[in-house]
Parts: structure tokens; sequence; C-alpha cells
């Protein structure tokens, strides 16, 4: 069944990009639609049957090079299971919601096919990221961390006729790629070390790895917080966190449909992945994990405020999926990863509908994307604007405080989140809770400038505000339904007890009052590595000791194979450092103090419980005052505070330091190895040295021109000739 | 079949001696009889050297179809091939078809140029079968006539110009690798390949005019033959007469040339450098990766600033072979089958890169950037071919560019974590200047009077990338079809190699 859900959206690209010209575009959309649409439908039925027990099924045997062999493989646990779930059932929403919003575009002139390309770089979009998350290998999911990059290449740059399309699809890629570099040396660390780039290999080693140290670059690093550090830096690209998040805005450039499903609800969702599942490796990197969460905090915080004063409708929401992002990487950062995963899950479904609600706004406004333009739309689009509605109260995280899980989806799972956080760090605790305050505020001046006041703008344009047809108010209404109840639904097995979140995702059930078994494990494989090393020491005394050393993490694994910790992720229980400062931090019962990360964030005091819906109410009071009750309030206060409001406006001049710091200088020094470096040095040495030959080859050159170059062709002969002759001779033949 | 190997070596000489003996006539008919007889020798060729790789035996490490004849002068005439040279036959004669396809449009002397190509792959194939010192160079040198003619008489306009910096790079190069047969000669009292790779040159340090030399001897014949085939690779910074090549060559000599001639540089590494002085290697080995290194950033960043779509490309393939020579002188297994799988995906997609340059030369005339813009609109086709390439040639994964650079530079990782770290950063610049090219060639609005009416590429053209297409495909998504032929034969040599060095501690990677 995996399989068919993998390979369903591909066949659906390649029929509906190859074959439209035979079928016709509408055949070919459909039959890309209704492939994701199975496989959305197939994804369902294995979320909901599957057992937490982890299934691999080889396809193909890929890249074999010594030891080092990976494969094509499916990799079925409840990480996999939940991002099938989420991929697909997005993917066939837009899929289906693009038959509206692509139906006419101005960016095409009449006779232009350009739908049956769309729908071709959808699906093919769809089949990588698949291929992302069933992978069973870090290449395999490399591929499709690829994959997605080109596949949003693609699309950012679909309306190719404009530069700042072109401009903004070039940046993506080339951004993603300085993470993928980090990704690269990540899993070359990896092999390095365990000669193995397979999932259970890694997290079986995991224990050892962070007992070795690796000689990288400058000095001695924990090889296990080397790689955990490397891999991030993909993620990072990948899920536009802080200082590699430059791309995301400007991949607005690409038709809404793309910045729901792939700038939204998937493919910047996958550095989240990533971290869940590596969390077996994570969970023996604490500095590694300590920088995932002081970076997803700030990011998280850095993005709020930069939403806080953008104009264009889909920049707000580009800046508030950024602002998210960082939520999910404090999640993992400070060990939650069901927690991580558990936004991401409810994130998905409110984001798209946020996305997928500003689509029908623009197209209702005629592809008017700034927000001082509309202004009054509650009445003439009031199907968006209720979706918008729920998709707002989603984000905001509104419900009924102290319940935890009775409200819209993104209460139930920010809330976890900012509680997990005031466990882990106050650094990310405070920043989120900041954040949370500035969601709110600009969500609702999203909600207020739209749909409230009076119409702004061209009159034309409102007068001819339409509602959108049936096909994209369909999947908004899908989503509106996973934006209400994904949260209430995915509360008891993502944050619910530990022992039901931890039978969800396989893991073995902790004992709460004895040693964990990840404990055991580890503990188990440090004395099996004491043992291999005595054996090999006693087998070759003549060699021990030194060598040893060198591969004794190896020598470890095939004396006594080390088992990869149970299930899709790995929570160990706190070292006794942590749970010091955890238990400091909240007020538990000491006979019983909580020692494991779910746990501690069920009992933090009711003042963290209520700090992000208290930072809602404040975000959403102060946007009423903005933008409902003194709408030149917002004007003045920028007049009053400019510095501070160009700086937000100008996105904390990111954009401006790269060009300048890195940009600039890398075109100039192209240019100087070019003109100086080829040019003077190399070429200048080179005919300096045949300075002697010079005037030979000039007139060589002359008569070579008139049409004597065979003669010199001979002569070359002739010469080669005369070497080998002389060489036997001179040589002796024997 | 025991003389296969002669065979196919010998069917496109053989052809163009056909040609160039019983074909008179400069009119439509003759030219067109000119490319056919080759297409179809070339063809032949390719059909037949299928039987040499049906009956390769890859777990056998030594060489294969092995022929041994009595030559002139008491030299001997020796073929044969292992696990790698099989591999670079088959890319050959695999590619000369297509090569000879995209001549279809020429001209000028057409029957001249096809002799040229004919002898050319005559001498490229005897470069790679050959188990003769001697034999071997008489190919390697030979080699350069054809190409300097195809550069010099169907070239551009600074044909010239360009054609001699190509002839001084590589003479200078080859007198030195001349002078180091002979040494090699005089030391192991013959000239046979399998013989020499057995032969143990000495490696005690020596001093000559005032320098210690580490690795004595073996270094020294180890840099003579380096300075022949790192200028054919060509490496940084002896790389610079390759852009004016490329530049001024016609399309199908620029497909041959990034295609095959340029492994012949890796090709003499691997078969000579490595294997035959590995002491000399090791001392040296540092040195290399770093100017392998140096290569992909450097030629990279002059990419970037290249206005001429061929120079681009022709910097890109320096920046190519950098993860060649780096993964040759890993000496690890991933390492060398990273570059040797590296050389044969390059020879793909370089080849199916510069005949997409040829195709809109042909029409427009200019390789100027700045003179296309817009092309998608015009040539659909065109623009999906050239950006399957454009990835392909990044190191997509999924397709060939990806296998040969993942494993070069895990290679390189193994021994070296700054040349692999540096190396990397290729990752990141290969999209910048690429996407770059494409964006200012295909994208855009196409508001150029000139292409308003550019038509989009024919069935000739799709025919030709078409093969090009499935194999680089193929191979990203089962590489074992090439690492299987050439994986024992790799262990094997980084066995042997290994073991002629005294044992080293690798202490980078400790226990806490």
């Amino acid at each position: 069944m995996a399989t068919i859900i993998l390979f369903a959206p591909i066949i659906g690209a390649l029929i509906c990009g190859f074959g439209w010209r035979l079928i016709g575009e509408k055949p070919a959309q459909i039959i890309a639609t209704s492939l994701v649409f199975l496989a959305a439908f197939l994804s369902w039925i294995i979320f909901f049957t599957h057992d937490g027990v982890t299934q691999q099924v080889t396809l193909l045997r890929w890249i074999e090079s010594g030891s080092l062999a990976v494969e094509w493989a499916i990799r079925l646990d409840r990480l996999t299971a939940i991002m099938l779930v989420v991929v697909n059932s997005v993917s066939a929403l837009v899929h289906l919601y693009s038959f509206g919003y692509m139906a006419h575009d101005d960016n095409w002139k009449q006779h232009e096919h350009y739908k049956a390309r769309f729908f071709a770089y959808l699906s093919f979009f769809t089949f990588t990221m698949l291929m992302l998350v069933t992978a069973n290998d870090l290449v395999q999911m490399f591929f499709g961390w690829e994959g997605v990059g080109v596949a949003s290449y693609l699309l950012i740059g679909f309306y190719y006729r404009k530069p700042s399309a072109n401009a903004a699809a070039m940046k993506a890629f080339l951004i993603n790629r300085v993470g993928d570099f980090g990704f690269l040396l990540g899993m070359f660390a990896i092999y390095y070390t365990i000669d193995s780039l397979r999932f259970d290999d890694i997290f079986a080693q995991a224990p050892a790895l962070a007992e070795m140290s690796i000689r990288f670059l400058w000095a001695d690093w924990n090889a296990a917080e080397l790689i955990s550090v490397l891999l991030f830096i993909g993620a990072m690209g990948k899920s536009a966190q802080l200082i590699l998040h430059t791309w995301l805005p400007d991949a607005m450039e690409g038709p809404t449909p793309v910045s729901a499903l792939i700038h939204a609800a998937t493919m910047v969702t996958a550095g989240v992945f990533l971290v869940c599942r590596m969390s077996p490796l994570m969970e023996y990197a604490p500095n590694a994990l300590m920088f995932i969460t002081v970076l997803g905090a700030t990011t998280a915080f850095f993005a709020a405020t930069v939403g806080l004063v953008q104009n264009d409708i889909k920049r707000v929401i580009a800046y508030s999926t950024c602002s998210q992002l960082g939520y999910m990487f404090v999640a993992a950062g400070v060990g939650a990863y069901p927690v991580a995963m558990f936004h991401l899950f409810t994130h998905a479904f409110f984001k798209a509908m946020l996305f997928l609600g500003a689509g029908s706004v623009i197209h209702a406004m005629h592809h008017e994307q700034d927000m001082r333009n509309y202004g009054g739309l509650r009445k003439k689009i009031p199907m968006t604007f209720w979706a918008m509605m729920i998709g707002t109260l989603a984000i905001t995280g509104v419900g009924i405080p102290l319940t935890g899980w009775i409200g819209f989806a993104g209460f139930a799972s920010k809330d976890a989140v900012i509680e997990s956080a005031y466990v882990g760090s106050s650094y990310a605790f405070w920043l989120l809770v900041a954040a949370a305050a500035m969601t709110s505020f600009y969500s609702w001046r999203l909600m207020f400038m739209t749909f409230y006041g009076k119409a702004r703008g061209d009159h034309h344009t409102h007068d001819h505000a339409h509602e959108s047809p049936k096909i994209m108010l369909a999947p908004l209404a899908v989503l509106g339904f996973g934006a209400i109840f994904a949260g209430m639904l995915g509360y008891s097995v993502f944050f619910g007890k530990e022992d039901t979140v931890r039978s969800w995702f396989g893991m073995e059930v902790a004992q709460h009052h004895g040693e964990d078994h990840a404990e055991d494990l580890a503990a188990q494989s440090a004395t099996d590595t004491e043992t291999a090393t005595t054996d090999t020491a006693e087998a070759a005394p003549a060699e021990g000791g030194t060598d040893a050393a060198t591969g004794e993490a190896v020598i470890a694994a095939e004396a006594a194979p080390a088992v990869a910790p149970q299930g899709a992720l790995l929570m160990r229980p706190f070292s006794p450092e942590r749970q010091e400062f955890v238990d400091s931090r909240i007020k538990a019962d000491p006979d019983h103090p909580p020692e494991t990360i779910i746990n501690a964030a069920h009992s933090v005091p009711t003042w963290v419980k209520l700090s992000p819906f208290t930072a809602m109410l404040f975000g959403l009071g102060l946007a009423w005052l903005f933008y409902i009750r003194s709408p030149d309030l917002p004007g003045r206060l920028a007049a009053q505070q400019r510095p501070l409001y160009l700086f937000l406006l100008n996105k904390w001049y990111f954009d401006e330091i790269y060009d300048w710091i890195i940009v600039k200088p890398t075109m100039w020094l192209a240019g100087f190895f070019w003109k100086k470096g080829d040019g003077s040095v190399i070429d200048g040495f080179i005919n300096a040295l045949a300075m002697g030959f010079i005037p030979q080859l000039t007139r060589l050159a002359g008569r070579a021109q008139s049409g004597y170059l065979f003669h010199y062709a001979f002569a070359m002969v002739l010469g080669i000739a005369a070497l080998v002759t002389w060489m036997t001779l001179s040589g002796g033949a024997h | 079949m025991e003389n296969l190997l002669s065979i196919i070596t010998f069917i496109p000489a053989v052809a163009a001696a056909i040609l160039a003996l019983f074909l008179r006539g400069e009119d439509e008919a003759a030219q067109r009889n000119a490319k056919w007889v080759a297409l179809v020798a070339t063809a032949t060729t390719f059909l037949v050297s299928l039987f040499v790789i049906a009956g390769f035996n890859p777990s056998d490490t030594g060489f294969q179809f092995v022929e041994e004849y009595d030559w002139i002068l008491g030299l001997k005439y020796k073929m044969g091939v292992d696990g790698i040279s099989v591999l670079l036959v088959m890319l050959t004669t695999f590619l000369m078809p297509m090569v000879i396809a995209a001549c279809w449009t020429v001209e000028h002397r057409i029957k001249e140029y096809m002799i040229a190509f004919l002898v050319l792959e005559t001498l490229m194939l005897g470069v790679f079968c050959a188990l003769d010192l001697v034999l071997f160079y008489v190919f390697f040198e030979a080699g350069l006539i054809p190409m300097f003619l195809i550069i010099g008489i169907w070239g551009g306009k600074d044909r010239i110009y360009a054609s001699f910096k190509f002839f001084l790079y590589t003479f200078l190069g080859s007198v030195l690798m001349l002078v180091a047969m002979v040494l090699m000669y005089v030391q192991a009292g013959t000239t046979d390949m399998v013989a020499l790779l057995r032969h143990d040159f000495p490696s005690q340090d020596m001093i000559l005019m005032g320098l210690h030399i580490p690795g004595g001897i073996q270094t020294l014949l180890f840099l003579a033959f380096f300075a022949s085939f790192a200028v054919k690779m060509p490496m940084w910074p002896v790389h610079t007469w390759l852009p004016d090549a490329h530049v001024q060559a016609p399309t199908a000599g620029s497909m041959v040339l990034a295609a095959v001639l340029l492994k012949m540089g890796g090709y003499g590494f691997l078969r000579f450098n490595l294997p035959m002085f590995p002491v000399g290697s090791d001392v040296m080995s540092d040195f290399v990766l770093w100017l392998s290194a140096i290569a992909v950033v450097y030629t990279s960043l002059v990419a970037l600033a290249q206005e001429d779509i061929k120079k681009l490309i022709a910097y890109w393939s320096v920046a190519h072979m950098g993860f060649v020579t780096m993964g040759i002188f890993a000496a690890n297994q991933q390492g060398i089958d990273g570059a040797m799988f590296q050389m044969l995906s390059h020879g793909f997609i370089s080849c199916a890169l510069f005949f997409c340059v040829g195709v809109i030369y042909d029409r427009m005339h200019t390789r100027e950037i700045s003179a296309y813009g817009g092309l998608v609109i015009r040539m659909p086709a065109y623009a999906l071919l050239m950006m399957y390439f454009t990835f392909a040639n990044m190191g997509l994964p999924g397709t060939s560019g990806f296998i040969g650079e993942f494993l070069a530079m895990a290679g390189a990782f193994q021994v070296n974590t700054w040349v692999a770290v540096v190396a990397a950063t290729g990752v990141i610049l290969s999209p910048a200047y690429a996407l770059y090219l494409y964006r200012r060639v295909v994208f855009g609005d196409l508001i150029r009077e000139a292409l308003k009416s550019i038509p989009d590429m024919d069935r000739r053209e799709k025919a030709i990338l078409a093969p090009l297409v499935a194999i680089t495909l193929i191979l990203g998504i089962y590489p074992k079809l090439a690492t299987d032929i050439m994986g024992p034969t790799v262990a094997a040599m980084v066995a042997d190699y290994h073991a002629a060095l005294p044992a080293v501690d690798d202490a980078r990677m400790t226990m806490e």
C-alpha cells in the first residue's frame, strides 16, 4: 500500500506533464488530482491502522561502494504515517483548489498552456516529498530533500516571464543548497564514523557516537554533537530558520496554492521532520539540541516582529510560517519531539487554510495582494471570510484555558510547545510567549485590514470582488474541519499521558520509577564496548592498546551488534543535571519528579499554562485598538518610531546585509579570478614561458591560416615517430 | 572474438580510410555518404563493444580480452581492459554516434571532418585499451592531432590561437611524460604495463640538486606523469587552455573534448600515478587534493562571471574534474568509485550540455548569454532538456551527477576534512552559476526581435539527447550498473596501494 502511495503522484506527474498533448489539459489535470486523492485516501488508512511497529520494505539497491551501501526503500513508522497524511491530504486539496485558482491567469497569453504543467509540478513535488518522508536512510532522504528543492524552484519560478519570480526561485534553491552543504557533510561524518547511512544503524550506534571524538577541520569534536549540528544546518535551510530564512518570504512569488502546499504545510516542515527522525541521535547531543532550541526561539520571535508590519497579505502569512516553524524547532530542541510533530500536524491544516483563504481573497481582488487596498470584504466574500476566521482562531490559539485541549487546532499544539519550552529553557519560553502575542496581533491585523472597515484602494476592483467558485471553497471547508478539530483529536496521542504518547509512537513504555529502556540500552552497549575492547586486546596483545582506540565503535558493533531503540522517536529520561534544572522550574511531587519532558511539561505552574492565552488576548486587543477602534494610530506610531518601523519593515535588513557581505564580494572575486587570475597571472605566465616560441608560433599560425595545417599535423606525426624510434634505440630493444 | 578490442579500436580507422580513399567529390550526395559512413561505423563500434561489456567478468580484477603481438622495432602491441578502462571504452563508443549525428548540419569539408572524428575515436579507444607503454604514448599523443585539426579548421574565429594554446600546454606535459617513460623503461626493463604495475619502483628519499625529495624516484616519476595528465584533466592552475579550446571548437568537437578527451587525464592517474607510484602518490596526495579543492571553488567563481555560454560550461567542467582528482587521490574505495563515476557521468552530461549550446548557436550564431532570454516561450522542449541536464550537472540526486560527487566527497572526507569542506562549497556555487545561466538564457520574457521566430528542437536534435537523458537517469537510479563493474578492480587497486605504503595510524577518530 505504501508503494502505491509513493508512486501514484509521480505517475500522475508524468502523465500530466508529458501526456497532456495527447489527452488534453483537463483530463490530464483530473488524472493527476485523482491519483493524489488516491494516495491521500490510502494514507489515512495507514494512519489509522498503523500499530507503531516500524516496517521496512526494500525496493531496489542503490549506491554500493565498498562498505557504503544504500537502498531505495520505504520505512513506515508513526512518524512516516503522520507525514503521509499531512503531505497527501494537503496536496490533494491543493490540487483540487488549483482547478479554480489557475483557471484564468493574466500572467499567460491566450493560447499558452500552463495548467497541465502546473499540476505536473505539484504532483512531482508530492512524490519527492513522499520519498523524503519514507526514506530508510539519509541518502534517500537527501534525494527527496533535493527533489522538493527542485519542485519548489520550478513552482516559485512558475511565472517565468517575471524577473522577480525567477530571482526568487534561484534564491530559494541557492539558500537551500547552503543548508544541503551541512546535510552532506553530516552524512559524510556519519559514514566516516559508523560505516553506514541507514537509520537503524545510526540509531543503534548513537550511544557510541556520543562517546566518540572526531577530527573535523581545526578541532576535535564530539561526533554526535557535530553530526547533529551539521544535519540541523540542512534543516535550517529547508525550514527557513534564522540566517537561512530569507528565501521563504520571496518564495511568495509563486502561485498561492504553491505557497500553501510547499511553503507552509509540507516542504518547509521537512527540517522539523529531519530533527525528529534523527531524535535517537539528537538525544545524545545535548549541546546541539540547545542550539536548536535557541535558534528556533529566536526565529519565532524575529519572524513575528517582521510579520507585524508587512503589508502584502502573503508575506504576513509567510513570516508567520517562519515563526511557527521556530516553535516546532523549540519543541524538538527541548526533546519534546511528539509535541513538535503535533504542531507540525495542526499547523499544516490551519496554515494551508490561511494561505488558500488568502488565495481566495487575492482571486476575488484580481490579484491585488496589498492589504492596504483591501477592507470591508466581509460582506463580499463571506465564505472566504469564515474560512480565514477559523484559520485565525486556530493560529492564535483560541480555546478554553487550562483544559489543555478544548479549542482550535493551534490552541492545543502551541500551548504544548510553550509548556515544553518552559521546562527546557527560560529564553525560549519568554521569546515564544512574546511571539504568541505578536502572532495574535498580526493575524488579527490581517483579518481587520482585509475584512473590516471601509473599502480602500481601487473601487472598480472592490465592486467586482466576487466569491470564489465551489471547487476552491470545498478544500477550504475540509481544511476548516482540520483547523478546528485536529488539536482536540490529536491531543491525547501527541501530548496526552506519557504512556499513551509512547505507545502511539511505538516507543517502549517507560517504567515510571525505574531505569528507562533506552538508558539500559546505552549502558548495555557501553559494557559491550568495554568487553569487546578487552577481547580484542586479549586476542592480539601485541597490537592492542593503541589500535583499539581508532575503531572502537566499529569493533564493538561487530562484536555485539547494537540495536536501534524501538519506535519512531526516542525520548530519554533527563540527565541528572537536567533533572535538577527541571525540578527547580516546576512544582512537582518531590517523591515522584517527572523524568521525561512530556510529564514535566504537564506539571508546569498554572501561570505558565495561562501565558499563551493571555498573550493571545493581548495581541487581539491591541489589533482591535489599532485597526478597528482608531485606525489612524498605526500610522502615527510608525511615524513616531520611524527607525524601528523601517527596521521591521525591511526585515531587519537581512537581505541588504547579505547582499553587501556575500553577494557583492563573491561577484567581485569571480571577476577578479577571471580577469586577473586566469587572464594576467596564469596566461601571463604561460605566455612568458613560451616567449621563445612566440615568433615561431605566429609564423606557423600564418601558415596554418593559409591552409597548411595539415603540414603541421604531419610534422607532429613525424615528431612522435622520431621520439618513439629514439626511445626504442636508446633503450636497447630486448 | 579474441581480437575484440582491436576490432572495436580499428573499425573507425578503417571507415576513415574508406572515406579517404574511395569517397570523391564535394556534391551533396558525397557529403551525405560521408556522414552516413561515419555514423554507421561509430554505431557498429558501439554494438561490437557491447560484446566486450557482456563478456567482461567484473570479479576478475586483472586485465581481460588481452591481445599481445610483436610490433615494429621489437616493440609489443598489447591491448586489454580492466574494470576501469572497460567503462571508459563504453563511454567512448556510446557517445561517438551522437557526436557524429551532431555534425549533421556542418557543410565545410565534411569528408575530412568525419575522417578526423573517426581517427580520433580510434586513438581514444587505443588510449584506454593499450597495455604497452609505447603504444599508450603513441595513442595518447596522436590523439592531439585530430583534435587540433578539428579546432583549427572547423573552429570559431580565434581558432588558431586556441589550438596553439591547446597544443602548447599539452605538449609541455608530454615531453616530461616521455622522459619519465624512458626512465621507467631503464628501471624496469620492460614496456609492458602489466609488468610495470607489478614493478616496485625505488622509493628511498633522495637528494637532487640540493633538494630533498621524499619518495625519491617514485615522486619524480609521479610528477612527470602528473604534469601531463594534470594538463589533460585539466587541473587548476593549468586549465586556461580548456575554455579557449571549447569556445573555438565546433559543437561536436566540444562534445568529444569534454566527454572523452578530458577523461584521459583521469584515466592516466588511475593507470599510472596511483598504482605504479604509490609512495610518490602518498607524498603528493595532499598537494593534489588541495589543487582539486581550489579548482572547484576557483573555477566555480570564474564561471559565475562568464558572459559566454560555452566558456561558462567549460569552467563548469574544470570544477567537475576537481571532484575527479580529489576522489582519485583520496585513494579509498568511495573516492575512486566516485571519481570514475563522475568521469562517466560528466562524459554524458557535458556532452549533452555542449550540444544544447550548439543547438542555439546553430540558430543564432552567437554564444553571448546576453543575446538570449525567454527561449522557453518558443522552445519548450529545449527548455526542458536543458533544465534536466543543468540539474543533472549540479549533482541532483536521482541523476548520475549526484553519485559521483557524493562518493568522491565521501571519500575525501575520510582523508582530509578541510578539502572535503572546501570542495563541498561547490554544492552551493554550482547552482549559483548554472541557474543564473539558465535564468538569463531560457527564462524571462522573449523580447529580442531575433529570437521571436526561433524554432524548437527538431527530431534529430531530440534523438541525440534522448539516449543521454536515459543513461544519466538510469545510472542515477541504479548506479550499480557501473559500480559493479569497476568495484572489484578499484577494491584491488586500493588494497595494493595501501599495502605498498608503510602503515599509518588513523588517529583522527578516537573514543573519548
